[in-house]
């Protein structure tokens, strides 16, 4: 075992809510749906309409900037509706499932003799590649490239995340064919995060790597960041552990089978627990009855995905592509007299100067109020103590701001997300908008490259 | 929430389209204050930190309050002194705080008033950034500074200081400063000399034959030594500005702001090392011959440490940059101090100019970041 890499920055925000380790089961949802929006920089193009008869893993639509990649439907049934926003923009395809699942066939492949251009074709026709997603970007990687090795962090250290222990328990066999798949696509190794005394231990085929810390720590690009930072011109890919399991699940059983198990969490969850549903699942079949009921003029926030990272989705909305999660917290739409005046002793700050210090073991009901104006960057020193990675926040996002691709490539922009960063915009009591401002950076690199 | 109720229905007339839409930042500058906006995110993070920028420059306001409370009781003490009479404890702080309330008053006026009108012209929120500032002014000017001068200074500061780079948060150097650098060099004879720093001195009347208002710190440079002990520069009981004799309040201030975070203790420790071993270089070259420590007693070197070199936004904004910045602005103050006669006061300068500098030092250490990562580029090159 290599030596444990030890974070000091960072945070974990105890929110109230968190899921307990049981298995509850849920009928079966009625509707499915793909979200393109869900894929970064993924513009649709359609090769279903409403009526067509699906199976689980057929076809639903494909990148129009790499026509290889394309997305599969989680279920088998018929296609009730496409949806469209302004400019006929697809927002979601939607599946109602049928009573008996029906799976597109794929060849099995022999994982160890099989080449990588069978792996990579396997993976594409399955629409299981969207899983695979390049750095630099965070976007869908492009198969036609070969990434210098693959990173796969087995924890998520984001406020109330799943416990991929406990998810992952029966799913050991498909990580390590995923793994095994894995492997024969990069030049370089498969490696695994793990966080320390984890029971994800034992998995063959993969460089293992052990971090300690507080959140980012569990997220794969602070991980690749210690241990093989990306440089211009290189590429490194990453998988979600579930994802990994399901991609090996493809090679075990020759079918695209995208059950997971996902946690629902946050304050205005009745029972906080883990659900096994379908990828693309209703919102409502996953939180059905387990909503607290809000007092007059409250409502509340859906969250695809862990409340610092996660899509804002409305009830009747689907959980996103790579959510393992759905958070359900307070909206936060309410004037506070004099708050910023006020002791504030339910609420948390990193800030001394309220009380939350004081209480490092209590778990806070966190809303959605920003707490305060957009302001200039005026504080310094402060994200530093929060992004365990070797980069200038401010001066990166200054970068963007300003269109300065040079610099943003001087300044790291190749080694971050949005995600990464999340933990800093929580912080910042300027408000400022990180993760947008380093997406469209991003896109910006994406554009000029 | 009946406050909230006419908060509500006086809005629209501030709102676009309104009768009275030209106060629209205005308006929301007070709504804001007294309400938290209801605002929720819609991008990025769902959940935020109930820190805010009005927090945080009220947090610095508080900091500031054990230096002025006691500034304004040393206006009195010195006052009464000066009268040859026993200053008390009661109407020594009552006649300071009477003397002390009309600049605080007027530098927020002044400034805010600019703040406000410059917000509403390119409708923008109102900034928290004057807050401090407005109070970091009354308590770096003399006592009996004419109020004219004070609002003239702080308009200065703000216009030229801040506004003119876009606000809080753009601004190079820090207006309070440029505030008194404004009023040194306008003003010579009203900021400078043996006569201003106590009340009623310029005046003369009733005023104890060959009292001498000199500060402690211009005895320093003319005679080499004071005639206070320095645990009385330490308590304070001496003549300078307002907010800036007590080197006691001014470190409790510093406790706040070191404890809560807001303002970074790698600039002030820097400050006060770079400024001791400075006047420790001096002391033992024989230059001066009164003990080191004698300067962060005296003058503005304490208040300027701890108010003024950490303004996160003038100060350098990389954690290595704040050391360096630190360190050459406490030696730069103290080599003013001592080899300039013509600045007795050498803080001030001393962290105008490193305001000037911070950039350029943030410069090559974020440029030493990018080498770093350029290096990892070549070496895969090979």
């Amino acid at each position: 075992m290599s030596k444990i890499i030890r974070l000091r920055k960072g945070l974990d925000i105890n929110l109230e809510g968190v899921s307990q380790e049981v298995l509850v089961s849920l009928p079966t949802a009625g509707e499915y749906a793909v979200t393109p929006t869900d894929f970064e920089g993924v513009t649709p193009k359609l090769l279903v309409a409403v009526g067509d008869k699906v199976k689980a893993g057929s076809a639903l639509f494909f990148s129009k900037s790499n026509q290889r990649i394309i997305f599969t439907s989680p279920v088998s049934g018929t296609v009730t509706a496409i949806n469209r926003g302004e400019k006929r923009k697809v927002l979601n395809v939607v599946v109602e499932a049928d009573a008996n699942q029906e799976y597109e066939e794929f060849t099995k492949l022999n994982l160890k003799s099989a080449s990588r251009e069978e792996i990579v074709e396997t993976l594409l026709k399955s629409g299981l590649w969207s899983m695979i997603i390049q750095r630099p970007y965070g976007i869908i990687a492009d198969p036609s490239q070969t990434p210098k090795s693959i990173f796969v962090s087995t924890f998520d250290s984001a406020p109330l995340a799943p416990n991929y222990n406990f998810v992952l328990a029966d799913q050991k066999a498909n990580i390590q064919a995923g793994i095994d798949a894995l492997s024969k696509l990069t030049s370089g190794k498969v490696n695994l995060a793990l966080r320390a005394k984890a029971e994800m231990a034992g998995l063959k085929n993969a460089e293992q790597h052990t971090f300690e810390g507080k959140h980012p720590v569990g997220n794969v690009g602070v991980q690749i960041h210690h241990l093989d930072p990306i440089s211009k011109g290189e590429l490194v890919w990453t998988v979600n552990i579930q994802d990994l399991a399901i991609i090996g699940r493809l090679f075990n059983e020759a079918k695209v089978d995208m059950t997971k198990i996902v946690n629902v969490a946050g304050s205005e969850i009745k029972k906080p627990s883990y659900c096994k549903i379908v990828a693309g699942a209703s919102l409502a079949s996953i939180l059905r009855g387990n909503v607290k009921a809000q007092a007059e003029g409250d409502s509340v926030r859906v969250i695809s995905g862990n409340p610092l990272t996660g899509v804002k989705r409305q009830m009747g909305d689907f959980i996103s592509f790579y959510a393992n999660q759905v958070t359900v917290i307070p909206e936060g739409d309410k004037y506070e007299l004099l708050g910023w005046a006020m002791p504030r002793f339910q609420k948390f700050s990193v800030s001394k100067s309220y009380f939350s210090w004081l209480c490092s073991k209590k778990r806070f009901t966190l809303d959605t109020n920003l707490n305060g104006g957009e302001r200039p960057f005026v504080v310094t020193g402060l994200y530093e103590d929060y992004l365990p990675m070797d980069i200038y926040l401010v001066y990166l996002l200054k970068a963007c701001i300003a269109n300065d691709v040079e610099k943003m490539e001087g300044l790291g922009i190749y080694e971050v997300t949005e995600e990464d960063l999340a933990i800093c915009e929580f912080v910042d009591p300027s408000k400022v908008e990180m993760q947008q401002i380093i997406r469209e950076g991003i896109n910006l690199m994406i554009k000029e490259a | 929430m009946e406050l909230r109720k006419l908060v509500d229905n006086i809005k629209p007339t501030f709102s676009k389209g309104g009768k009275l839409s030209f106060l629209e930042s205005t308006f929301e500058g007070f709504e804001t204050f007294l309400f938290v906006p209801n605002t929720t995110t819609i991008k990025g993070s769902h959940v935020r930190d109930c820190n805010d920028m009005k927090r945080t420059m009220s947090v610095v306001v508080l900091a500031l309050m054990p230096a002025l409370l006691f500034g304004m009781y040393n206006a009195g003490f010195q006052h009464f002194l000066s009268l040859g009479q026993t200053p008390e404890l009661m109407p020594s702080f009552w006649f300071g705080f009477l003397k002390v309330l009309p600049i605080i008053i007027v530098s927020y006026v002044v400034g805010l008033g600019i703040e406000f009108a410059f917000a509403q012209s390119r409708g923008h929120e109102i900034n928290e950034g004057f807050l401090v500032t407005g109070m970091l002014i009354p308590m770096i000017m003399p006592i009996d500074m004419p109020l004219w001068m004070v609002a003239i200074s702080t308009a200065f500061a703000v216009v030229f200081g801040k506004e003119v780079f876009g606000g809080t948060g753009m601004n190079v150097f820090n207006p309070a400063l440029l505030a008194r650098a404004f009023a040194f060099f306008a003003y010579t004879p009203s900021i400078s000399g043996e006569t201003v720093w106590i009340a009623g001195l310029g005046k003369g009347e009733g005023v104890v034959d060959g009292f001498s208002g000199a500060t402690a710190l211009e005895q320093l440079a003319t005679k080499g030594d004071m005639s206070y002990s320095a645990m009385d520069a330490f308590l304070g009981f001496i003549p300078g500005s307002i907010g800036e004799t007590s080197t006691l309040a001014i470190l409790i201030g510093a406790a706040i702001l070191i404890f809560t975070g807001i303002a970074s203790w790698r600039t002030m420790v820097s400050v006060f090392v770079g400024g001791l071993a400075m006047a420790y270089v001096f002391d033992l070259t024989g230059v001066t011959e009164y003990p080191a420590y004698y300067h962060i007693l005296v003058g503005g070197f304490a208040f300027g440490a701890v108010f003024m070199a950490t303004d996160p936004v003038t100060s350098s904004q990389t954690n290595m940059g704040k050391y360096i910045v630190g360190l050459m602005t406490g030696i730069l103050a103290v080599m003013i101090r001592v080899v300039n006669p013509a600045y007795p006061e050498g803080m001030m300068l001393a962290v105008l100019f490193m305001n000037a500098m911070a950039p350029l030092v943030d410069y090559f250490v974020v440029e030493a970041n990018i080498a770093r990562r350029n290096k990892r580029v070549k070496s895969l090159a090979k």
